[in-house]
């Protein structure tokens, strides 16, 4: 099936998320984070997820991108189950599908923007000519090709998120993840990098899952989920779209 | 909790980087101790020696020899209570590994002139009445099992030839700065075998050993022995007991300054790489100390919390290294038993290593504590998050 | 290895002053251990370039040197007849016998009380001097035979006192005027003074001489030569090549040298390995949130174990570097010693050679490994979605 190249409005789902569980261990402790989610997600679709803190959102954000096991349940992605993948290839398959953004921007500090767009690439067999030129023209993309060889610490933050995204989107994934985008960001910088968000899934067809608790960047998703206690929302909100969204 | 408690619980919180820099802490102390150690076994021989002991050899060189018929005439000197002489003899047991002084002497003065050799009456008797006989520290009758009654044979380097000797003694050293690893036969058991192989080397002695009435006569009397053989055959050159041994001692001395010039520094760059780690711990503790702040602790609570906690690191790392010396040392010993009959591990060093250790805590402590001081609350709470 | 080099390179960098503080506590230990290697190098290259392969010493049975051992005229008579000996094309057997014996010199320099050193004299016949081709006069002339003159090596003009050109010595009841100094290189007779064996074995009243030196025909003549010498009922000598004597007489002092040096060195080593071990768990500590990220990117377990291990491998490479680089410098020095087993003065460089090199440089980059190993497991072995909360 393809992906990421569909318009918003193609019911193909390219996540299918079945009856997932998820608890962690505290000592003799056992925490239920997640309870029997089952969802979809449309290719294209702008998803943001919100909950109050400790409602699960992060934990489901993680098992999505692959970065955590649950403990049952399925995950498709794509053709893929994750749910059934080593750590290994979990590893492979987070660099060739999943692009993060984090809400502290996590670059490398002793790498200037444009490594550190270029540093998903060397999983790739590409050349170094080949990773330069897909890194820059990423920078271009979220216009800050002109601040390529400074360091992290000599941009802002928007300017970091900014770069952040680039990496998200250098090896062209099938899905982006972004856990509290604009948390750390002010007014002005926040909404440069939710336009810039939406953009990249209307004008891109990227599809993103957000997590969020800020309501105005949920206004900007399409699609809204409520997690609450771990349980999802039955009826999922629409952003500005009306489609409604079957389970 | 008591002051204590707290900071035993604080030093120990990240147990592995504590641990470490306990470890290195230990490691470092425990170098130094042996590298002085190894030092001042070195001159072990001149500590043991006496202020009130004098040596007469050739002026030339310790290689060439005395006639014997100096002993009358170094006894009838003033302030000349006894005379001894004797002669290297270098003989090998089995192997040239094997090394260890062995000499022969005048029995009699040469035991009177080195109380510090402590033999039983019995044991003195029996060696001054067996020509063949010797005796041999402690621990060289140890490290080779010999027992007394056993005949051991050398070879002769210096003087050739296989040499049977029965142990007659075994002496123990009266201080602990005596050597306990040396041989003695009796001079006339050489003297009588050259005479009938090379008698032209015969009565000849290689070194005497003369015991002055009063310690402050030691320079008189010396300068007195060399006036009256100046201008014969065999010029003699006496000093000290101490002045000869730290002749030796200066020919290798190269060495010895090498090592502890060169054993300093790489314990001041180990120090400084722990005093940096503990720097370290504590600038990352910066939050805890706003927040102490926030609880009314004022500055002097906050010192007193991180060079308490820098010495529990330090001093723990400096008993841990004290207590390894001692094995360490020992161990050391018996390796090159052949070089430093004397190895032992001297208070000075103890001391020595309490203040390095207490001087490193303190300084590691200096900067952290000044910045913990100095930042504001809010400046403190913000570095947690 | 997919974590860029440039990623450890720049670590290092950042905090200088914990890196610096590393790096010399590994470069002064590789410092250590290549100056006691050099030391002991040093110290058998000059003993064994003081012989050479084809010349045969031949001295009493049993002595460790040349200043123990006696050989009585009549016995060198019969060395004298071997057919192993060379013959120059005067005809003249190139045999010397020689009587070593060692004197008390003041060492320049150190003016307070008795800091002097053994000396070995050595009389010499005029066949001495083309059985040692090292040897070349550099400054005066070589003394007369029969005559109180003598020549001394250059380590021996510049370290004592009063054996310059034109300096005099007393003893045997003779003065003795030094018309010559020579140049041995870095051989042991640099450290040695040289006069007319018989004007040296009367003055010293010792009317056998120590050892007779001769040059083989061809160097495979040796076995015979020393079968003939040790089987012959009427002599109680021994024969080595001059390669092998002179080697052997540096073996106690070499092993002394290395045995104390190399333990000292390990323990050394232990601080440095626990420092770099320190250093390596903080930076671990203080990156966890990167390490987090490029796992989640899809960089492997081993992968964030190599960067974290190049790292301190490049601790240790850079500490071997230095420390080497320092060590090199010791060339200039030279010690002066006495040597344990011959007792008498022996004066030699710290040698740097490859082997060593090389042995530096993987002891200090098994510095950096071990010091390095279990940090970097441990940024491997993390748990992503806890590191990335720690961030």
């Amino acid at each position: 099936m393809d992906q990421g190249s569909k318009s918003p409005n193609d019911k193909q789902n390219i996540v299918e998320i079945r009856h997932l569980y998820k608890s962690y261990r505290r000592g003799s402790l056992v925490v239920p984070v997640l309870h029997d989610i089952t969802f979809d997600i449309a290719a294209g679709e702008f998803l943001a997820l919100m909950g109050p803190s400790g409602s699960g959102k992060t934990t489901l954000l993680n098992l999505l991108a692959g970065i955590d096991k649950a403990d049952e349940g399925s995950i498709r992605v794509g053709d893929l189950d994750i749910t059934t993948f080593s750590e290994t290839e979990l590893a492979h398959w987070r660099a060739n599908h999943v692009g993060f953004i984090f809400q502290f921007y996590n670059l490398i500090p002793v790498l200037k923007a444009i490594e550190n767009v270029e540093l998903p690439l060397h999983l790739t067999s590409l050349s170094k000519r080949e990773r330069r030129e897909h890194s820059e023209t990423a920078l271009r993309m979220v216009g800050l090709e002109h601040r390529m060889d400074h360091y992290p610490k000599e941009l802002s933050g928007g300017e970091q998120q900014r770069v952040a995204i680039a990496r998200a989107i250098v090896t062209d994934p099938t899905i982006l993840v972004a856990d509290e985008p604009t948390g750390d960001l002010d007014r002005v910088s926040a909404e440069e990098i939710l336009a810039m968000m939406e953009r990249l899934n209307s004008e891109m067809g990227k599809t993103i899952i957000m997590v969020t608790h800020d309501p105005r960047a949920a206004q900007r998703a399409k699609i809204l989920r409520h997690l609450e206690k771990g349980y999802l929302n039955d009826s999922p909100k629409s952003g500005h779209d009306d489609s409604q969204d079957t389970l | 909790m008591t002051i204590l408690k707290i900071l035993f619980r604080n030093a120990f919180h990240n147990k592995l980087r504590s641990g470490l820099t306990i470890l290195g802490i230990a490691v470092a102390i425990l170098a130094f101790g042996l590298l002085r150690t190894v030092v001042s076994s070195w001159y072990a021989g001149v500590e043991a020696a006496s202020a009130s002991r004098l040596v007469t050899r050739n002026a030339i060189s310790i290689i060439f020899p005395l006639p014997l018929s100096y002993n009358e005439k170094i006894r009838q000197l003033e302030g000349v209570k006894m005379v001894s002489y004797g002669n290297w003899f270098g003989g090998i047991y089995i192997d040239e590994k094997n090394f260890f002084p062995n000499f022969c002497v005048e029995p009699r003065t040469y035991l009177e002139i080195y109380p510090e050799f402590v033999l039983s009456p019995a044991e003195k008797k029996a060696f001054i009445a067996d020509r063949k006989g010797f005796v041999a520290g402690r621990k060289l009758a140890a490290k080779y099992g010999w027992k007394i009654g056993d005949t051991v044979t050398l070879k002769g380097t210096i003087y050739p030839g296989n040499w049977d000797f029965v142990l007659r003694g075994i002496y123990k050293g009266r201080d602990d700065t005596t050597d306990e690893t040396q041989f003695y036969f009796h001079w006339d058991y050489l003297n009588e075998t050259i005479k009938k192989s090379s008698a032209q080397r015969a009565d000849q002695v290689g070194f005497y050993m003369i015991a002055v009435t009063r310690p402050d006569l030691a320079a008189e009397v010396a300068l007195a022995v060399d006036k009256t053989f100046k201008n014969s055959l065999a010029e003699t050159l006496t000093e000290t007991e101490k002045a000869f041994n730290q002749g030796f001692i200066a020919m290798s001395g190269a060495i010895v300054t090498a090592i502890q010039m060169v054993s300093f520094v790489v314990i001041i760059i180990i120090m400084a790489v722990v005093a940096n780690t503990m720097a370290m711990t504590t600038r990352e503790r910066i939050g805890d100390y706003a927040i102490m702040k926030t609880l009314g602790f004022g500055s002097r609570e906050i010192t007193v919390l991180i060079f308490g906690e820098s010495l529990v690191i330090t001093l723990t790392g400096c008993f841990t290294g004290m207590i390894l010396t001692y094995p360490a040392a020992a161990a050391f010993g018996q390796a090159l038993a052949n070089f430093f009959p004397v190895f032992i591990v001297s208070p000075d060093t103890l001391y020595l290593d309490v203040l390095a250790a207490v001087l490193i805590g303190c300084l590691a402590a200096v900067i952290p504590t000044r910045q913990a001081i100095r930042i504001g609350i809010a400046d403190g709470l913000r570095r947690i998050g | 290895m997919a974590v860029p080099f440039s990623y450890s390179l720049r670590n290092l960098w950042k905090r200088r002053l914990t890196t610096i503080l590393t790096v010399s506590g590994m470069a002064l230990v590789v410092f250590v251990f290549a100056a006691i290697l050099m030391m002991a190098e040093g110290l058998e290259k000059t003993l064994v370039e003081t012989g050479s392969y084809d010349n045969a010493v031949v001295f009493r049975k049993g002595s460790t040197s040349e200043v123990m051992s006696s050989i009585e005229r009549n016995q060198t008579s019969i060395v004298e007849m071997l057919p192993q000996v060379a013959i120059d094309q005067h005809g003249r057997r190139l045999l010397a016998k020689e009587a070593v014996v060692l004197i008390a010199l003041q060492k320049r320099g150190d003016e307070k009380a008795a800091s002097h050193s053994n000396v070995v004299v050595r009389g010499v016949e005029e066949n001495s001097i083309p059985l040692r081709p090292q040897v070349k006069l550099v400054s005066g002339r070589m003394f007369r035979m029969g005559s109180s003159e003598i020549i001394v090596g250059n380590s021996i003009a510049k370290g004592f006192k009063g054996v310059g050109l034109q300096g005099t010595l007393n003893w045997g009841m003779r003065t003795w005027t030094v018309v010559g100094v020579f140049d041995a290189g870095n051989t042991g007779f640099s450290s040695e003074i040289w006069g007319d064996v018989d004007q040296v074995m009367q003055a010293f009243r010792r009317p056998v001489y120590s050892a007779v030196i001769f040059k083989l025909q061809s160097p495979g003549d040796f076995p015979a030569a020393k079968r003939a010498i040790e089987t012959d009922p009427r002599l109680t000598l021994e024969a080595k090549r001059e390669t092998r004597y002179y080697l052997d007489q540096s073996e106690m002092m070499a092993k002394f040298l290395r045995i104390l040096g190399l333990s000292l060195t390990v323990i050394f080593s232990i601080g440095a390995v626990i420092g770099a071990m320190i250093t390596m768990y903080s930076a671990v500590a203080n990156r966890i949130g990167e390490i987090g990220t490029m796992r989640a990117l899809g960089f492997r377990r081993r992968n964030i174990l190599a960067a974290f291990l190049a790292e301190s491998l490049l601790l240790g490479l850079i500490g071997g570097a230095v420390g080497l680089f320092c060590a090199s410098f010791m060339q200039f020095i030279t010690v002066s010693t006495v040597n344990f087993q011959t007792f008498s003065e022996l004066a030699f460089k710290f040698t740097l050679t490859g082997p060593i090199v090389l042995q530096a440089m993987v002891f200090s980059l098994v510095m950096g490994l071990i010091g390095g190993l279990l940090p970097a497991f441990r940024a491997s072995r993390m748990n992503i979605v806890e590191a990335l909360r720690a961030a």
